[in-house]
């Protein structure tokens, strides 16, 4: 589903190159839950938004879903984004001007998608997210985590291969964090490939799989000693409360 | 997809009304600055004939001499009678006719009205053909008219109501200046602007209307006094109207048709023929001067259209693409400021020329907002522009179809492209980089 091989993302200024992603490799096979991990600025985010294309990157190789995207321009991106990508982030990012209904529109809408067929499929994901209620309330009458909610379902409207969720619950407070993280997992459970990046070992614990980076670079989690013991105690609280 | 653009323009212009309204008035008025002298300029600047001015032509003859012409060599812009004169029995247009600006007294069948002072024109039977006058009731006089001085008129609608309450007045008489005038015709709507036929007599613009036409040969017999500019390189030898006749002082305007660039290269010709008798004869001491210009390169020469008219509709303009400029400011701040809004939209999906599109739609729609307030606003200057021009330009400005279109068009397209570089900006907006930064 999602392949980089050897992949680099270098920043250039007149007097230093910045490596980004060095030598990276990932495999993400389809319907996997995947928990990207590490320090701050080890390169999570770059990896997530050279993985949603809304990056390029500098060298080596990446094969979503089979196409290898690095030289495809700047319209084919933006299709391949709406069709097969599903975006969650950290801080939402809903147009506050939209409703809810409208806000999960917004990516049907550069479908070229029928009326009839969008309210469909938009009703569906609010019901799927337990907020069907709340069409006509603008983000700024919801919660943090009702927010999050609208903006897993606009992720999840479009039916999309992958989903990207870059710290889906760094700004909600722990009981709406759980409420979330259980949608994602159920989700996952029905047949989505998630891609997660997260700093909490908590919560990379539930997912499948970790991969854990250092320095721009994919390495054994067990090469970050006190991030794996967090992750291995969250795994065996994990276990124990099931 | 369009009207999703157009929603989501007008919630984002709703959102932030201050500086929508600002943007608004800014084109507003610059588009109605601009829109009010254009109309003023486009009155005295267009073609007053457009289907046969080409074929219109005013030939000028240098009677004067070195001494008498202006300083880049052009010879007087109005005729003396003997040249006229010759022209006109040379005959060698389709249509000639020689004029001159009268004003005479028309006095009312009715003892008790006032007699009515009136103006209007000397002119040849072929003058009515050449000019493609209408006519209401009747037609010009005949080429025998002109011959015989025949007491016949053509007069306006206008003065027809007056004196005939709108009547068809064929066969009827007029008394001019104490004369019975048989009425042959009756004008139509004529009122060109410029008046191409006699600038040197009306300086072009004229809020006067045309009201009689005598036959040329009759007004000069009962020595019907000219009303146009007369002047002279030398005193008459004899006074009065016979004398100015009979002088070099130039008076009356001359205008010829001729159909094809053979016809206009004969003309040439026989003009410079001409003058060369006249050097041969002795009456010229200079080589052949002549000039022949069709009727927009007349207008030209003439500097009909008044510099400060051209002044004005520069400064408007001036001021249109100042306001448009604080328009592109105002809508990249605005535009700039949805950053993150672009960024999302970019990440779901959007293209560039998507982004394009419902951004330069919602600067389309401050342009048509401006527009329409920049119509309500060129309504009130063309009514007003008396105050700030001469009152015979002032009065050609008229708020027309065209000009409702005009103004609305100006408006959207100069603010969709006051938005391009705002819309280029927010389409360059780096998804990544906004989503990071959250």
């Amino acid at each position: 589903m999602l392949k980089m091989t050897h992949l680099s993302k270098v920043y250039r200024t007149e007097v230093v190159e910045t490596y980004a992603l060095r030598d990276f490799n990932i495999d993400v096979k389809e319907g996997e839950f995947v928990a990207v991990t590490g320090p701050s600025g080890s390169g999570k985010t770059t990896f997530l938004t050279i993985a949603g294309l809304l990056e390029t990157f500098t060298g080596g190789t990446y094969h979503l879903d089979g196409i290898e995207v690095s030289q495809l321009d700047d319209n084919a991106r933006s299709k391949i984004r709406n069709e097969k990508i599903g975006f969650i982030f950290q801080a939402f990012n809903l147009i506050p001007d939209l409703n809810v209904f409208d806000n999960v529109e917004v990516p049907l809408r550069y479908r070229g998608m029928k009326a009839p067929e969008r309210k469909q499929r938009i009703m569906d994901a609010l019901e799927r997210v337990g907020l069907a209620s709340r069409a006509k309330h603008y983000p700024a009458e919801l919660s943090g985590g009702q927010q999050q909610r609208v903006a897993i379902a606009r992720a999840l409207a479009g039916s999309p291969r992958l989903l990207l969720a870059d710290e889906p619950t760094g700004n909600l407070d722990t009981q709406m964090a759980r409420g979330v993280m259980e949608l994602l997992e159920e989700i996952h459970r029905e047949g989505a490939t998630i891609v997660m990046v997260t700093h909490d070992p908590e919560l990379a614990a539930r997912a499948q799989r970790n991969v854990h980076i250092i320095d721009g670079q994919v390495v054994d989690l067990a090469e970050d000693p006190r991030f794996h013991a967090h992750v291995v105690e969250a795994r065996q609280g994990k276990v124990a409360a099931e | 997809m369009f009207a999703y653009y157009f929603e989501l323009a007008l919630r984002s212009l709703k959102r932030s009304r201050g500086l929508t309204l600002l943007m608004v008035l800014a084109i507003g008025f610059g588009v109605a600055a601009s829109m009010t002298t254009y109309s003023v300029f486009r009155a005295v600047s267009g073609d007053p004939i457009p289907w046969k001015s080409s074929k219109l032509f005013v030939p000028q003859i240098d009677m004067w001499g070195p001494t008498g012409r202006s300083p880049d060599g052009e010879p007087p812009n109005a005729m003396d009678y003997a040249d006229a004169m010759a022209l006109m029995r040379a005959h060698r247009a389709t249509y000639q006719s020689a004029l001159y600006r009268i004003s005479p007294s028309v006095v009312p069948a009715d003892a008790s009205k006032h007699p009515i002072n009136v103006g209007g024109h000397a002119v040849y039977s072929e003058f009515f053909p050449m000019v493609d006058m209408p006519f209401k009731y009747g037609n010009g006089w005949t080429a025998e008219d002109d011959t015989q001085r025949s007491a016949v008129v053509v007069i306006s609608g206008k003065l027809n109501d007056k004196l005939f309450g709108g009547e068809n007045s064929i066969g009827r008489t007029i008394n001019i200046e104490g004369k019975d005038y048989r009425v042959v015709g009756v004008t139509g709507d004529w009122n060109p602007q410029p008046r191409y036929y006699d600038i040197s007599n009306t300086g072009g613009f004229n809020s006067g209307s045309e009201d009689v036409f005598i036959p040329f040969q009759r007004a000069i017999a009962v020595s019907m006094p000219n009303d146009g500019n007369t002047n002279c390189n030398e005193v008459p030898a004899e006074p009065g109207f016979v004398g100015l006749q009979h002088s070099s002082c130039v008076w009356m305007s001359f205008l010829v048709q001729l159909d094809d660039a053979a016809a206009v290269q004969a003309y040439r010709q026989f003009l410079d023929g001409y003058a060369k008798d006249q050097q041969l004869a002795g009456r010229f001491g200079w080589a052949p001067n002549n000039r022949l210009r069709d009727i927009p390169a007349w207008l030209d020469n003439q500097h009909v259209v008044p510099s400060d008219t051209k002044v004005s509709l520069l400064v408007a303009l001036g001021l249109l693409v100042v306001c448009l400029v604080n328009t592109a400011g105002l809508l990249l701040a605005k535009f700039l400021r949805r950053s993150s809004e672009i960024g999302v939209r970019r990440a779901l999906g959007a293209r560039r020329s998507e982004i394009y599109a419902q951004f330069l739609t919602e600067a389309g729609m401050v342009g048509a907002a401006g527009g329409v307030l920049g119509l309500l606003l060129t309504g009130v200057g063309v009514a007003s522009v008396g105050w700030v021009l001469p009152r015979d330009i002032a009065s050609l400005a008229r708020l027309d179809l065209s000009l409702l279109a005009i103004t609305l068009a100006v408006a959207i397209v100069a603010t969709v492209l006051a938005g391009l570089y705002p819309t280029f900006r927010a389409s360059r907006v780096q998804p990544a980089w906004q989503l990071k930064s959250n």
